[in-house]
């Protein structure tokens, strides 16, 4: 017993002596590092195989490209790019300022795009980013898993500071495009050893790559070299990885964090999280919406007087309200407004609650045949949505909706996929830029990669082409504004509401932002003076 | 006992070729298209199918892509997760802290347990023993994450006694609220479990012949009794080293506590089959020998117990 006893007080001595030493260190590097809410990077750093947000948040920083999107309104500006310039918005010329380098020494030269480029474009390197090449001439040839080219033709380098691409059609909004991580440069190194750039990735941004622990967290530190006009003020960016938002959420507000990159569901209702964050609450207008799909490839559902049924039936202002804290806000249209070339309530009555008008347009219809499902993903946080959604349905209609979930997001997506929804089902988007295009095109066009609903309407792709053609940007928007208008009375898509962008500071953090597309904007971080 | 323990180290070959293909076989056979939603909203390219069905050889039928699984993880090739990392890196990082995690609550859950217990078993119906259960009670009938988030949202956020979440190379004195939070349960089945034996070996034959030497009350307590009673104590502890090592899905989350029960429940989630199995393998492996270990202690622990 007197053994025993010695042994557990000495293990509970030693226990607590580790925890006293434990404590104190970490100091002046802390004091000057700015700590991140993150997960895990579902693949390697390239730009070009990255579409999702937590390796896209990492790029972001490390890397900046032709165009920035301005932190509060989204309007693409030059950065590393000197001119774009074209004639026929078929063949655009890209000089590109001198005095840009990676964070090896070597410079940034329109090489560096042109090879970036044709990398993700071709098929064998799988990236993840690889459609958003598929505009440029010679993406055909480039792109299958068996290239018959290869290197696109419709890149070509004019001098190391100038280069022109060539697209197979106009696209007159090409160049506010080019912001979008896809298009970055990639530094030589990339090419030649491989291995040793996912260890240490090298772009020519804000802030350079210091250290990663896989499933911890990434560690980034100012790039002093950094050729853009703003430059970063923080030492460094300690993006560590979170399982729970919650967690992350109370590490901010007892100031073990810095930044939440968004706000736990919990946090929103009755406006919680902006009496906890106080001067740290940040909300935007955003790029991101939300909408029920419609499988027109079942019967039931081929009359477009049902679809605009069922999305008059739907009371988006009060579930916004209720769920939402009013922090969404109901959607007028496909578009969000700080999308170039919104047009508010494009929708018109067709997205208004108004049970009369439903009722009497799924009479016309001749009614709806069996239950009417809804389905989402549960492992997204869908469920209560979703739940509030279908009982609006049924109140207003009189039908049997209801939400049936599937388990996750991959049984979500073979759905889709294999075009075997049997109701309708939650489809969220986020816009790749800020243009009112990236909510139609890949959405809307015949056979277009994120067409879920099997919609097929050739003067909407006539009117798409159309706009994609037009002499100027603002013809261009009037006509994707048309295009949108047209849809939205064929409703394959039932839109339900738009999130902004949300995000937290910590009481250490002066400023920390976002722009409307969601990526942090890591030259505006500034802490507060130590005091 | 020597014999005994070879035995038993051989009967671990079938039981682990048993479990890992069947959580090889279930991985892969949760969905009929494993690239469903790995790109996003949209579908994946053909070029990334080809790449991924190459790199774990989805061409060949079960047996053969797990024979070849097999193959490389004796060569001490875990594999590689779909975004590239070297799943044994990522063991490398997350299992120190799980130990770590898993000895502070067995090290709790040990030494209050045990002394409740005896305590209330050796003095019987009372103040102390009534107190006991009925705390102990108290502590099984809450989930594990009521009593993590309540000792996080009170401790941390309203008092800022401690850190709400525990730092990525974590001391012993970081992981205490959680290991506290991870051992209650189980502390209070331990103390259930002392107190119920002790109240029972008190009228063994061997106590009171104990009593009649003439020994004190101490001895007769310490010695005789305390150590016959110990064995289903000590084997609940060991199975239960055994879960906790497979780590702590709830109050990893709770506390962001980058060990392994979060990776293998984030592998599960985003059907990475490479680390789910090669986790799940070196699991079985631990949990294993955590039971070998226990049934050679009950040697020590009782004389009456021989293996031969």
């Amino acid at each position: 017993m007197r053994r025993w006893a010695t042994a557990v007080a000495a293990a509970l001595a030693l226990a607590l002596l580790v925890a006293a030493c434990g404590g104190g260190g970490g100091d002046e590097q802390s004091a000057q590092t700015v700590g991140i809410e993150w997960g895990e990077p579902e693949n390697p750093l390239i730009p070009g195989n990255t579409t999702e947000q937590n390796g896209g948040d990492v790029i972001d920083a490390l890397f900046a490209g032709l165009v920035k999107y301005d932190v509060d309104t989204g309007q693409p500006s030059n950065e590393v790019a000197d001119a774009i310039t074209t004639t026929d918005n078929r063949t655009f010329t890209i000089r590109i300022r001198p005095g840009w380098t990676f964070h090896d020494g070597t410079p940034v030269t329109s090489q560096s795009f042109v090879d970036s480029w044709n990398w993700t474009a071709a098929g064998p390197n799988a990236a993840g980013a690889q459609s958003f090449m598929e505009k440029i001439d010679g993406y055909d040839e480039v792109s299958p898993e068996v290239p018959t080219a290869p290197t696109m033709r419709g890149l070509r380098v004019v001098d190391p500071q100038t280069f022109t691409v060539t697209l197979e059609q106009p696209f007159t909004i090409f160049p506010l495009t080019l912001g979008y991580s896809a298009y970055y440069p990639m530094p030589q190194r990339f090419f030649t050893d491989r291995a040793g750039y996912e260890a240490a990735p090298v772009g020519n941004g804000e802030f350079r790559f210091e250290s990663r622990t896989p499933n911890q967290n990434l560690v980034l530190v100012r790039n002093d070299q950094y050729a853009g006009s703003v430059k970063p003020q923080v030492q460094r960016l300690d993006f560590r990885v979170y399982s729970e938002l919650q967690t992350s959420y109370d590490d901010v507000l007892s100031g073990n964090l810095d930044h939440v990159r968004q706000v736990p569901p919990a946090a929103l209702t009755g406006d919680r999280w902006r009496t906890d964050l106080g001067a740290g609450a940040h909300q935007k207008e955003g790029l991101v919406t939300d909408s029920l799909g419609v499988p027109l490839y079942d019967p039931r559902f081929a009359n477009p007087l049902v679809r605009q049924a069922i999305s008059m039936s739907i009371d988006r202002q009060t579930i916004t309200q209720q769920i939402f804290g009013g922090v969404y806000r109901p959607a007028t249209g496909y578009a969000t407004s700080a999308a170039d070339g919104y047009v508010p309530n494009q929708c018109g009555e067709l997205c208004t609650f108004d049970p009369q008008r439903a009722r009497q347009l799924l009479a016309q219809a001749g009614g709806f045949a069996g239950p009417l499902t809804l389905t989402a993903n549960s492992d997204g946080g869908h469920d209560p949505y979703m739940e509030a959604v279908a009982t609006s349905i049924r109140q207003t209609l009189g039908i049997d909706a209801r939400y049936a979930p599937v388990p996750s997001f991959s049984e979500q997506r073979r759905l889709a996929n294999a075009q075997q929804f049997t109701g309708l089902f939650r489809n969220g988007w986020q816009g790749d830029y800020p243009s009112i295009e990236t909510f139609l095109t890949q959405l809307y066009r015949t056979g277009a990669s994120s067409n879920d609903y099997g919609y097929a309407n050739p003067a909407v792709d006539a009117a798409l082409s159309q706009a994609d053609q037009a002499p100027t940007t603002q013809a261009a928007n009037a006509g994707y504004a048309a295009a949108e208008r047209t849809i939205l009375a064929d409703m394959p898509n039932i839109p339900l509401w738009s999130r902004p962008v949300i995000y937290g500071n910590s009481a250490r953090v002066a400023e920390a932002e976002h722009n409307p597309l969601n990526r942090q904007d890591t030259t505006t971080y500034r802490l507060n003076p130590q005091g | 006992m020597g014999r005994y323990t070879l035995r038993r180290l051989l009967q671990l070959v079938p039981v682990f070729l048993g479990t890992t293909f069947i959580v090889y076989a279930l991985v892969w056979g949760l969905s009929d298209d494993p690239f469903a939603g790995k790109c996003g909203q949209r579908e994946c390219s053909p070029a990334y199918i080809a790449t991924m069905t190459e790199r774990y050889n989805l061409d060949d039928n079960i047996l053969v892509q797990y024979l070849k699984y097999l193959g490389a993880l004796l060569t001490g090739d875990f594999g590689q997760t779909f975004s590239g990392t070297e799943v044994s890196s990522l063991i490398a990082t997350a299992y120190p802290v799980t130990i770590r995690l898993a000895l502070v609550a067995l090290l709790i859950e040990a030494v209050i347990g045990i002394l409740a217990g005896i305590v209330s078993g050796v003095r019987g119906r009372g103040f102390v023993d009534s107190l006991v259960l009925v705390s102990t009670l108290f502590l099984i009938s809450l989930p594990v994450f009521v009593t993590g988030l309540v000792l996080k949202q009170v401790l941390g956020v309203e008092l800022g006694i401690i850190r709400t979440s525990v730092p990525n190379d974590p001391s012993f004195g970081d992981l205490l609220v959680p290991g506290f939070v991870l051992g209650s349960l189980s502390m209070a089945y331990v103390a259930r479990l002392t107190r119920t034996s002790l109240v029972e070996n008190a009228r063994a034959d061997f106590v009171r012949t104990a009593v009649a030497k003439g020994l004190t009350h101490r001895r007769v307590v310490g010695v005789h009794m305390l150590r016959n009673s110990l064995i289903p104590v000590v084997t609940f502890l060991g199975t239960d080293l055994g879960a906790l090592m497979g780590g702590a899905i709830v109050t990893e989350g709770v506390f962001n506590i980058r060990g392994i029960g979060g990776l293998v429940f984030r592998g599960i989630l985003q059907q990475d089959t490479a680390t789910v199995v090669g986790i799940v393998v070196l699991l079985v492996i631990v949990y294993l020998v955590a039971n070998l270990v226990v049934d050679l202690l009950y040697a020590v622990l009782d004389p009456r117990i021989r293996y031969d």
